[in-house]
């Protein structure tokens, strides 16, 4: 009787944590509609009203419905609209730059900055970057030049 | 050292700021077919940008110069377009009353779901054939910005008469009528 209701108690939370899996995979049609983008205005889908956008919404939300993974929502999207309608860019070809330049100008930035702000800052204080005196001749110059003008 | 690495920076500053205004220059100059219908308004008959797209309402490809030696009236629309479904039962008609003429209306079904393209063409029982542009690629070297927008050509693949909108007035179908008549003609 007591093996009984463990197994029961076992199939249970087999079954829970078998259902809690299947929750866990199901996409989200929120997280879907902000990573497509509506091919008219060419927002993600999360931002347009737009009629097309709304039917991909429902299109969406019945592929959900049938059991199809974010993925296979996806491709069967871009079969539909091409691959502009993913809102990430691709991580390879042409659409790899996309991920490597801000990547490549955060580098850039990080080695470069330090250098010139240490190289400005080295520049003011630098003792031969101070301003020199005038030359005497020429000191002498201004000075009798400033003295015709003294009332 | 400072100063040099001061102008480099400026320099790159600058180069860059150059280089986003060439790709805007880029983008504005290579938007093919931005003209088309005003250089068919001034009477010119540009030649229509070529494609090849799969069918809507069948099986394999058509390519639009495989059409040359007929008159097309080339009609793109959208399932969720509101004056895509005014026109539709007329440019039906159009196709019904001229095929044997020797003029064929192509639809360009674009930016659309293919299962609600398919219930559009049920509802509307066309018959014509229709290609399907669901990025959009082909429609844009049209200069196309909205929905519908209807070519005539010419026996030459020539755009004759462009129209922006549905072509469901009086005075639309005549137009139609008048561009169809030049289109065979040539």
């Amino acid at each position: 009787m007591r093996s009984g209701a463990l197994l029961a108690l076992v199939a249970a939370l087999l079954v829970g944590a078998g259902a809690g899996v299947a929750r866990a995979e199901a996409p989200n049609a929120a997280d879907l509609e902000a990573e497509l983008v509506c091919p008219v205005c060419e927002t993600t889908l999360d931002q347009s009203n737009a009629p097309v956008a709304l039917r991909m919404k429902a299109f969406i939300r019945t592929r959900i419905a049938a059991g199809d993974s974010a993925q296979e929502i996806k491709d069967a999207l871009v079969a539909e609209f091409g691959p502009t309608v993913i809102a990430r860019p691709p991580r390879g070809g042409f659409g790899l730059l996309a991920w490597l330049l801000p990547l490549g100008a955060a580098l850039v930035g990080v080695v470069a900055v330090p250098l010139l702000v240490r190289s400005w800052s080295r520049g003011r204080t630098s003792p031969e970057s101070e301003p020199e005196g005038l030359d005497p001749a020429l000191e002498r110059r201004v000075d009798e030049e400033l003295a015709r003008y003294d009332l | 050292m400072a100063y040099r690495a001061k102008l480099v920076a400026q320099g790159v500053a600058i180069g860059l700021v150059v280089l986003l205004f060439a790709l805007l220059a880029w983008s504005l100059v290579s938007e093919e077919g931005g003209d088309l219908a005003a250089s068919a308004a001034r009477g010119e008959r540009p030649q229509a940008p070529d494609f090849t797209l799969e069918r809507l309402d069948g099986d394999g490809t058509l390519t639009l110069s495989s059409f040359r030696g007929k008159a097309v009236v080339l009609n793109t629309w959208a399932s969720w377009c509101i004056p895509c479904k005014e026109e539709a039962p007329y440019l039906e008609q159009v196709w019904r009353d001229n095929r044997s003429r020797g003029l064929v209306v192509l639809g360009l079904n674009a930016k659309d779901l293919r299962s609600d393209a398919l219930r559009f063409v049920d509802r509307f029982d066309l018959t014509f054939p229709i290609v399907r542009d669901g990025s959009g690629d082909a429609i844009r070297k049209f200069g196309i910005t909205g929905f519908p927008e209807t070519f005539v050509l010419d026996r030459e693949g020539r755009v004759v008469e462009a129209f922006a909108g549905a072509v469901n007035s009086d005075e639309d179908k005549v137009r139609l009528g008048s561009a169809i008549e030049r289109a065979l003609s040539s």
